[in-house]
């Protein structure tokens, strides 16, 4: 909620910022391939802070745009802002600038350097809305930004490896950024955070990614919410980062060994809730994490659906579905600090007596192929044979091999709608 | 050699047995679906029931019969027929009707409760899992004149295939784990019409849970249209070098 008020704060703090501008002192300036004014940043260096730049249709190919002061910039008809494959195409270098309405393409590549097609540079209240990226490197790259907001842009790029792609939005070392509506492909990282904290990541759509449809490493108290990672090379993948957010969110169809609907390493103090992982090799994936609570989610059609280490402490897994999978839980040792309770199963087998809704024998979810599939992963070819259902029905009676406290003592007899 | 497949196949279709397996299927099939509110699940359920129930009513069924036909095939033998036609007849009527059966009581079930790739696979492996241990059977037949004998033979390699071999591959997988046995599994799994069908639906069902790395080279095997023909035809092979042997067996016989 706090988060939700210093939004709006700043949103109406931007808009009173623009308002002010334009009825106090503002000019408009017009940019057009046929003159007077033929370059934007002629057009920038000429106009005052808080002045208008209306950029019309046409091609506009030169080298990097530096805008140094406040201004609001806007496409018409969607002008097209090339980098001829050299440049990075725009620099904002100060505080409430609005960019919006460009086709962006073309940025230079390098190995070296992080060529971006926009750049946020030590500024706040900066507006990126509604643009096209295309065939970029980075696609948005802030640095130490506070208080931007990135939305409704569509990213693509045509990464083919890890190495020689880029991210689609790059943050790092930021605060209180807001990235909203954006739908990004084709990157190396489809959002990438370092470094970046008290921000939202809302109703993105991130696919087909070379990497991680959402990375993010130290950075905290972040919200993530609605936004859907489909089909991207390793999924999800979330590091040495406390007290994230993770809200109604899709994760689906991260497939390999390596991809997971969301890698969870060193992570504390976070809440993941009403999301959905279908059709993922592997669901959530936790190695080192503490007090991570997984409510009400659904897990469906996955290959495992919740990897969950030894080295993982105080973890507490409430009231989800599992349905489909073919493994529901697995784990790679006998230690189990970790607590699950009123998930509902759907191999679960057993009886609810009294009727309250609840199965009267417990659940244990991890099935005795799942820990011989996790030491000797070739055997998955002989999983659903006749004699690893001899295997898993002994050791459901007698288990000698499964965690023995790894067990959901109140399973719910019905899944929640 | 149409007269005789027309022969058997009717004198089949009248057959009490083959009419209690069509019922038992259905029933299990429609019950299954009927109970399970999700279709996937009772796919599941199904698949225990297609590799191994089906084999062993298909192998036992055919041993006893191509027994109790023995006067028949004596009077036949006796006709001026070539005994590669006899015997093949035989086969085709066996082979048809146990198919037919299955096709009613288990396939027509899943195509209608769940159609899709999972349950087209299923019915299709069904089929040649069928016709597979037919051919077993009539191998087993002709191998031994004894009735109990060959039905014991039969039973024990129905035993062979499901569970033995299985095994097998499980204990061999664990003396070489720290070798790499991908390759050589995919090689296991051919020597095993069982885990062939098992592998190609798990495939279709179990798609998530195999993209992990190791499993890839069996995604990259199986998976595409050219691993999904070879298997079928390496399962075709697994009827018909049986179905050969046994042709062979039967030409020398001294009934």
């Amino acid at each position: 909620m706090t988060l939700f008020n210093n939004y709006m704060k700043n949103l109406s703090l931007v808009a009173c910022l623009i308002v002010c501008t334009i009825t106090a002192n503002a000019k408009t300036w017009v940019v057009r391939p046929a003159g007077p004014l033929k370059w934007l940043q002629e057009a920038i260096d000429n106009a005052r802070p808080g002045d208008t730049i209306l950029v019309e249709k046409g091609v506009y190919r030169q080298p990097t745009i530096v805008v140094n002061k406040p201004l609001y910039i806007k496409g018409i008809d969607c002008p097209v802002l090339d980098g001829q494959k050299k440049y990075e195409i725009m620099d904002i270098k100060s505080d409430g600038v609005v960019v919006e309405g460009f086709v962006i393409v073309h940025s230079g590549y390098s190995s070296y350097n992080d060529i971006a097609a926009i750049r946020i540079i030590n500024s706040r209240l900066v507006i990126i809305r509604n643009n096209k990226f295309d065939d970029t490197f980075f696609g948005i790259y802030s640095q130490h930004a506070v208080n931007c907001t990135i939305a409704g842009n569509t990213l693509h790029s045509n990464a083919v490896n890890e190495i020689t792609s880029a991210n689609g939005i790059h943050c790092w070392k930021s605060d209180s950024m807001q990235i909203i509506n954006n739908t990004i492909s084709g990157h190396r990282d489809g959002i990438y955070f370092e470094f970046v904290t008290n921000s939202q990541i809302k109703k993105n759509i991130s696919t087909g990614n070379v990497r991680y449809g959402l990375h993010f490493m130290f950075s905290n108290d972040d919200l993530y919410e609605g936004n859907l990672f489909k089909n991207n090379g390793a999924g999800v993948a979330v590091m040495f980062s406390k007290g994230v957010t993770m809200l109604r969110n899709t994760f689906s169809e991260n497939w390999g060994g390596a991809a997971y609907g969301i890698l969870l390493k060193e992570i504390s103090d976070s809440h993941i809730q009403h999301n959905r992982f279908i059709r993922n090799t592997t669901g959530i994936f936790m190695e080192g994490t503490n007090r991570i609570k997984v409510e009400q989610n659904v897990f469906d059609n996955n290959g495992w659906a919740l990897k969950i280490q030894a080295s993982c402490n105080d973890n507490t897994v409430t009231g989800n579905n599992f349905i489909g999978n073919s493994f529901d839980v697995a784990t790679n040792g006998t230690l189990v600090l970790n607590s699950f309770t009123n998930n509902y199963w759907d191999k679960y087998e057993g009886y609810d007596l009294n009727r309250d809704g609840i199965g009267d024998v417990p659940y244990r979810p991890v099935s005795v192929y799942a820990m011989i599939a996790e030491r000797n992963p070739v055997t998955m070819m002989l999983f659903r044979s006749f004699i690893t259902g001899l295997l898993d029905k002994a050791e459901k009676t007698i288990p000698g091999f499964i965690p023995e406290n790894l067990k959901d003592d109140r399973p719910k007899m019905k899944a929640f709608k | 050699m149409k007269k005789i497949i027309k022969y058997v196949l009717l004198d089949l279709l009248r057959n009490r047995i083959i009419i209690a397996y069509t019922i038992f299927l259905a029933v299990i099939s429609l019950s299954v679906f009927n109970l399970e509110d999700n279709p996937s699940k009772g796919i599941l359920s199904l698949l225990n029931l297609v590799l191994i129930i089906v084999p062993l009513v298909s192998v036992v069924f055919s041993t006893i019969y191509v027994y109790n036909a023995a006067e028949f095939i004596e009077l036949l033998v006796s006709q001026p027929l070539r005994r590669v036609n006899i015997w093949l007849s035989i086969f085709t009527g066996l082979a048809s009707s146990v198919c037919m059966a299955f096709l009613v009581g288990c396939g027509i079930p899943v195509l209608i409760y769940a159609p899709g790739d999972t349950g087209l696979m299923m019915t299709a492996m069904g089929l040649l899992l069928t016709i597979v241990f037919v051919a077993i059977a009539l191998l087993a037949s002709v191998l031994t004149r004894d009735k109990a004998k060959g039905i014991g033979v039969a039973i024990l390699l129905w035993f062979y295939f499901t569970l033995i071999f299985d095994g097998i591959v499980l204990f061999l997988l664990f003396q070489f784990m720290d070798y790499p046995m991908e390759k050589p599994m995919i090689v296991f799994s051919c020597l095993n019409p069982v885990d062939l069908a098992r592998i190609l639906i798990l495939l279709k069902m179990d798609i998530s849970a195999l993209m992990g790395a190791t499993s890839a080279i069996f995604r990259d095997f199986f998976g595409n249209q050219w691993g999904i023909a070879a298997t079928i035809s390496i399962m075709l092979a697994w009827a018909i070098m049986p179905l050969w042997w046994s042709v062979r067996k039967f030409n020398r016989k001294d009934l």
